[in-house]
């Protein structure tokens, strides 16, 4: 049976680093959010090592006694899991920079489009012009009369009228 | 020959050398183009066959010939192989309209020669997400696909996509890190993380425990499939990238969430615990989503928004967990991918010629182009639900398998999606009479519609209407699908034979452990 017991050190590690990682998160500016990035995904790694059990001894059958070796597979998932965290970092990084070429600071910007139509709504215009609304200033009424049907006997709306 | 399984690592494998191929042609603009069609061509071959043969049962391959538990399987079941066609068609019919646009277009600098490693980079990953018969590789598979997706978002690199980037981008790392715990916390639990074996042993853990891991990875799921209230990322991000990156985001990446969640609902967490809640998930975003859209001016964002909003519908026949639920719920996938990549092609062409996205701006389009028109206005009345069109079928199913469970929570879920229904309407008939209708400040001048546009996005438009013509034998096909899920010891006995090993060779290895020298657990996974 494999001692599932949690090394309390790495727990206690784990929880300072979700910690920091969530706070360095909520901030504005990139490069903050991306240490926080790398804070959160070596938590997540520990959590792995936690996962996997006690540590052993090193995982080759035949040469180690079984039922003392360490569960190699959450290792297997870890190596994978900090190639990928490189990778998403180093885009990250990549992005950061590229916003500070481009407006010389690295901080997150809001979407302006959301305000736009906030502020669309509080002017509260109508938003369509079209054919049917705007052109000429004739109305239904006006429409309507000078129309044609079958009780006009052939003679302009308005010579009927009169 | 009668053993198929050849076939289903091949929608991962083609692109991802097609991918290492059309990169080492970056000189070559001429080749890159013709390397990435035969590639996605050859992954449709694939994933048609794989969708006609699995009809008779569950294909399985072990990886490296290392058995299940211990390696990585990919797993061809009815959903899989439904999900990889319909993708796979998609995908195809945006590549051919990128590339008559990028022939057409001055390029807006941006590096064209990156464009088709990343884009077969990421049909690799929704394939690897689809076919994953493991935890750890569908993380994998999301991974291969955001990586290649923050790409395509920020071509170019221009000022507005570096700010639309950085949030897609932390917020996609950020259900990363969830999903990763939640592997974690479930591999500490139960010691495995293949999904059929997960199956096996979930039941067995503590019921508070189970829950835990449940929550954790919907959350995971959640924010990649954006459900309210995790989608506020959605409508900021997506508008800004080019048109057929838009269109294959919005018809792909968010249906790959909500893939997650069928699965991992049906075959890990079946007593369906967390459907209440689910249900007012869906509710809070199909009236949340489709209120979003009403008030938009921008065309692009106006679909986002419907898009949020109709995830709800997907998330409403998940959370119904009855076996009318499932069907109406798959069904209602494969025609949201296809319609919503197909109104974006579109609104690419509006675009084109009108100029602009802005609702404001754009006018008059009926008179210069009428085709433009007809093309928008099908697909509009498809996601609207209007009915012959599978949009209907679609919801109609969704509302009677509403109807039949009956719970007054149903039955508001059922008026809720009468009246997104309605709202989709309103919104999407409002833009086209903006569009095309309404008198434009400046007459828009006729501009040249490149056939390999028009193309490719009346064939997605077809593609609709053949799930609308198909609807019958495609929805039995569903049914079907949502029945093995429903059983699951389909999926399961096709994994793990015996109930504990699959059938690759680590097993003979694991029975005569003593005369063999090692056996490599990570099995692949390093």
């Amino acid at each position: 049976m494999i001692d599932m017991t949690p090394n309390v050190a790495l727990v206690v590690t784990i929880g300072v680093l979700f910690t920091a990682g969530v706070y360095l998160l909520l901030e504005r500016s990139l490069s903050r959010v991306l240490i926080g990035v790398i804070l959160l995904g070596n938590g997540a790694n520990l959590l792995f090592l936690v996962a996997g059990g006690a540590a052993g001894r090193p995982p080759i059958v035949g040469v180690e006694p079984e039922g003392q070796m360490s569960d190699p597979l959450p290792q297997a998932m870890v190596l994978t899991a900090i190639v990928i965290t490189l990778g998403m970092t180093a885009f990250l990084l990549a992005m950061a920079y590229r916003s500070w070429q481009l407006h010389r600071h690295d901080e997150v910007q809001d979407d302006v489009e959301d305000r736009r139509i906030a502020r669309l709504a509080a002017i509260d215009e109508r938003a369509t012009a079209d054919a049917d609304t705007e052109e000429g200033s004739e109305t239904l009424d006006d429409e309507a009369a000078s129309a044609r049907d079958e009780t006009d006997d052939g003679l302009p709306a308005d010579e009927v009228r009169r | 020959m009668t053993d198929w399984t050849w076939l289903v690592p091949l929608p991962v494998v083609i692109p991802l050398f097609a991918a290492g191929l059309a990169l080492a042609m970056y000189r070559r603009p001429r080749i890159q183009p013709i390397v990435s069609v035969t590639a996605l061509s050859l992954v449709l071959m694939a994933s048609v066959a794989l969708l006609v043969l699995v009809d008779g049962g569950p294909l399985v391959v072990d990886v490296g010939d290392w058995a299940a538990p211990v390696g990585i399987d990919l797993v061809a079941d009815r959903l899989s192989a439904l999900m990889l066609t319909i993708s796979s068609a998609v995908t195809l019919c945006v590549l051919l309209y990128s590339l008559a646009q990028g022939r057409d277009d001055d390029e807006e600098s941006a590096p064209v020669s990156i464009y088709h490693p990343t884009y077969l980079v990421l049909t690799a990953g929704v394939a690897n997400a689809f076919l994953s018969g493991d935890l750890f590789n569908i993380y994998v598979g999301f991974e291969i696909l955001l990586a290649a997706s923050f790409v395509l978002l920020t071509l170019g690199g221009t000022f507005e996509r570096i700010r639309a980037g950085s949030i897609y981008v932390v917020v996609a790392l950020l259900s990363s890190v969830l999903f990763l715990v939640a592997i974690a916390l479930i591999y500490a639990a139960t010691g495995t993380v293949n999904l059929a074996q997960l199956a096996i042993r979930l039941p067995e853990i503590d019921p508070g425990t189970r829950l835990v891991l449940q929550v954790l990875l919907l959350l995971a799921f959640a924010i990649k499939a954006a459900i309210f209230p995790l989608s506020a990322w959605l409508p900021d991000s997506y508008p800004t990238a080019p048109a057929p990156v838009t269109a294959v985001f919005a018809g792909l990446l968010t249906k790959v969430g909500v893939y997650a969640i069928i699965r991992t609902q049906t075959l890990l967490f079946p007593d369906g615990r967390l459907d209440d809640v689910l249900m007012w998930l869906a509710l809070a975003t199909m009236l949340v989503g489709i209120l979003g859209a009403v008030a938009q001016d921008d065309i692009k964002r106006l679909l986002s928004f419907t898009l949020v909003s109709h995830i709800g519908y997907m998330v409403f026949g998940i959370a119904l967990s009855s076996d009318a639920g499932w069907t109406a719920s798959i069904y209602y996938v494969a025609h949201h991918i296809t319609v919503q990549t197909a109104l974006f092609l579109v609104v690419g062409l509006v675009e084109r010629v009108g100029g602009s996205t802005s609702l404001t701006r754009l006018g008059g389009l009926a008179r210069v182009a009428p085709v433009l028109a007809i093309l928008f206005f099908v697909p509009a009345m498809n996601l609207a639900g209007i009915p012959p069109l599978s949009g209907f079928l679609g919801k109609l199913g969704l509302l009677e398998a509403g109807v039949h469970v009956g719970t007054p929570l149903a039955y508001t879920l059922v008026v809720g999606g009468i009246a997104t229904s309605l709202l989709t309407l309103y919104a999407l008939v409002k833009a086209w009479n903006k569009a095309f209708w309404q008198t434009p400040e400046v007459e828009p001048r006729p501009v040249h519609m490149p056939f390999g546009m028009v193309g490719p996005a009346a064939a997605l438009i077809g593609v609709g209407l053949v799930l609308t013509f198909a609807g019958g034998p495609l929805y039995a096909y569903t049914e079907r699908a949502a029945a093995a899920l429903v059983e699951r010891t389909p999926y399961i006995e096709a994994v793990l034979p015996d109930g504990e090993r699959g059938t690759g060779e680590s097993a003979d290895v694991a029975d005569e452990h003593d005369d063999r020298i090692s056996i490599d657990l990570g099995g692949g996974h390093g």
